[in-house]
């Protein structure tokens, strides 16, 4: 599913322009990154949580040369799924024919 | 920073009403959670994409009692954030 398709579903859930849908994904997606990058948490009950975590740094080797690299210490984005979230995604639901 | 903030600044920045911008962001939810469950991946340019993984069978031990126990196969959820995302939470964008 794309940012489109789901704006699509979303304006007819909650009956607003398409537009305006993929406004309010955008303000969902932005809130979400903003607070990470204050060093913040997000903390959404039954889907999960989004923290930002540290990558020590590290010699890495560029793969298609073979030559070393030095790779710094950075700070990534790291989700993890909430057990409602989690328990749907093992258990599974039929594949939906109409959206492919 | 929670789903209540999150609903909050949808509200203020589209001037719908509080109920709506609640039922929006319930509705956001429920359409990754459906899709993912369906082994449907979602991509969201900029912040990233979920998609479902199948884990082996492993065997793993009890931490407690450190008595060995397989753990099964299983699917989980992965995230990969996007290169916008990343670069925000090094301050570099």
């Amino acid at each position: 599913m794309t940012k489109s398709e789901m704006a699509e579903k979303l304006a007819e859930k909650v009956n607003v322009k398409k537009q305006q849908a993929e406004d309010i994904i955008n303000i969902f997606t932005n809130s979400i990154i903003e607070a990470l990058a204050k060093g913040d948490k997000v903390e959404i009950r039954g889907f999960g949580s989004f923290r930002v975590r540290d990558r020590a740094e590290k010699e890495g080797r560029n793969p298609k040369t073979g030559e070393k690299v030095h790779v710094p210490s950075k700070k990534v984005p790291f989700f993890k799924t909430g057990k409602d979230f989690r328990e749907i995604v093992d258990r599974g639901l039929p594949r939906d024919q109409s959206s492919e | 920073m929670t789903k209540i903030d999150i609903i909050n600044r949808v509200a203020e920045q589209t001037g719908l009403p509080r109920q709506d911008a609640d039922t929006a962001i319930e509705t956001i939810i429920a359409l990754i959670k459906d899709s993912l469950a369906r082994d449907e991946p979602v991509i969201l340019r900029r912040f990233g994409s979920f998609q479902t993984r199948v884990k082996n069978p492993r065997l793993g031990r009890n931490p407690k009692t450190g008595e060995e126990a397989e753990i099964s196969a299983r699917k989980v959820v992965r995230f990969k954030a996007g290169k916008y995302f990343k670069s925000s939470v090094n301050g570099t964008s």
